[in-house]
């Protein structure tokens, strides 16, 4: 079957693929980009792990038809590294006992900036509506909003 | 598995694609046809898609608001002028779901989903929809009703009567999971008050049957009178009467019938 020409924004940069009917965006950015890290963790929509930006908007990347994004920006956690140094998020997840398995950080962190980035001093329950899409089953999630917390500048709570 | 995506410019091109090919599936936020497609559906050939703006539009002001069938849920809770339907948007997902869900798909998505369309259930909307011979609208309930032989046909937008006070018109989702989570059952209810009683009593209900439905005996025990304690016990013991849910991993059958009155009796009566 006809592949399809696909040019969008990846973290900043313009790329070209070739897409196959039917691709969604993470497959797209995992297996022809080789960005991996948007997970793939139910391919439902229930799980928020391959959470990306799409044009600065949290959008689930394995519900996402590639061509969608034709001409739009799209942003991973690839785009929140700077060098050797880590991200706030990043390292307030770091310093709060955010991650365990590690395999939810993605979505989280994208998430997390999507508040951020609107609403850089958000609330606790502002923070828990926020993240309301993503699932961990390592944290119980308390590290995970305190770490958002201390991102923001925020009161973390013991 | 590859499937024929086929882009068009306006809503009525690919109301025709969609009519002249029965397996192709028009796709708008994703969350239900790009979710069949990862789980290999394989009655899915061709997915439709259009570009038109007139999908995307919103006529919130007046006395009769018109949404977009493409319109997400993240854009009704930016709009000041829809707050009677902020409670509905708000339940459905986390931010990306919002960001992608739309109001055109929700009138499609199967139990333990569809919350919104519960609300316009209760608002009696019209959905307009485009067919391979023209378009025509249709009232909510007749459409859910025959929902299963909608497949063929876009549906364009959705249009309702903006309640006459903000007290008129009560939701509740009932979720295990808090924010976020499927519903055990929901209700929404729209109570017009006229002269001190109630004219034109609509109840709907959804994950109570196959589709959203109305709880016609329980809108009998409203009509027509005072929204006093003795009417909204009638209501309540009312509510289950013509109700079919399923068992799932949220609630059994047995569970959703026990409850449903009980929360059908907070809600109007306005308690948490």
């Amino acid at each position: 079957m006809a592949k399809t020409a696909l040019q969008f924004r990846h973290n900043g940069s313009d790329v070209a693929i070739f897409v196959d009917g039917g691709t969604n965006l993470l497959v797209a950015l995992r297996e022809l980009i080789g960005d991996m890290t948007p997970k793939f963790g139910c391919g439902q929509g229930g799980c928020g792990t391959c959470s990306v930006l799409i044009d600065g908007e949290l959008h689930l990347s394995c519900l996402t038809l590639a061509e969608t994004v034709a001409g739009r920006s799209v942003e991973t956690l690839d785009s929140l590294k700077q060098g050797p140094n880590l991200h706030p998020l990043q390292r307030a997840f770091a310093e709060n006992f955010a991650a365990q398995c590690g395999y939810c950080t993605p979505g989280m962190l994208m998430a997390a900036k999507a508040l951020l980035d609107r609403n850089p001093s958000p609330s606790r329950a502002e923070i828990v509506e926020a993240i309301s899409g993503n699932i961990c089953r390592c944290t119980g999630y308390e590290p995970i909003i305190n770490a958002i917390l201390a991102a923001s500048g925020g009161r973390v709570s013991a | 598995m590859t499937v024929t995506v086929k882009t068009f410019t306006s809503s009525s091109e690919a109301a025709a694609a969609l009519s002249s090919d029965r397996n192709a599936r028009y796709l708008g936020g994703g969350t239900l046809v790009m979710r069949a497609l990862n789980e290999g559906d394989i009655s899915i050939s061709t997915v439709v898609r259009a570009n038109d703006h007139a999908l995307t539009r919103i006529d919130p002001s007046g006395p009769r608001i018109t949404l977009g069938a493409g319109v997400t849920f993240a854009r009704i809770l930016g709009e000041r002028d829809l707050a009677f339907l902020h409670a509905p948007a708000r339940s459905i997902g986390g931010p990306a779901v919002r960001n992608m869900g739309t109001v055109g798909g929700n009138l499609f998505a199967p139990n333990p989903y569809g919350d919104f369309t519960v609300a316009l259930l209760a608002l009696d909307a019209t959905v307009a929809l485009q067919g391979g011979f023209g378009s025509r609208d249709i009232p909510i309930e007749e459409f859910l009703q025959s929902r299963e032989r909608q497949a063929g046909a876009l549906v364009l937008s959705v249009s309702c009567t903006r309640p006459t006070n903000a007290d008129a018109f009560r939701y509740r989702k009932i979720a295990r999971i808090k924010p976020k989570g499927g519903s055990v059952i929901t209700l929404a209810a729209h109570l017009p008050i006229s002269g001190g009683r109630i004219a034109g009593a609509r109840i709907a209900l959804g994950s109570m049957a196959p589709t959203q439905i109305r709880a016609r005996a329980a809108e009998r025990a409203l009509e027509g009178r005072a929204l006093d304690a003795a009417t909204v016990a009638a209501a309540a013991s009312a509510a289950a009467e013509g109700t079919s849910p399923s068992d799932n991993a949220l609630g059994s059958a047995w569970y959703r019938r026990e409850i449903v009155g009980v929360h059908l009796r907070r809600l109007l009566l306005g308690q948490e």
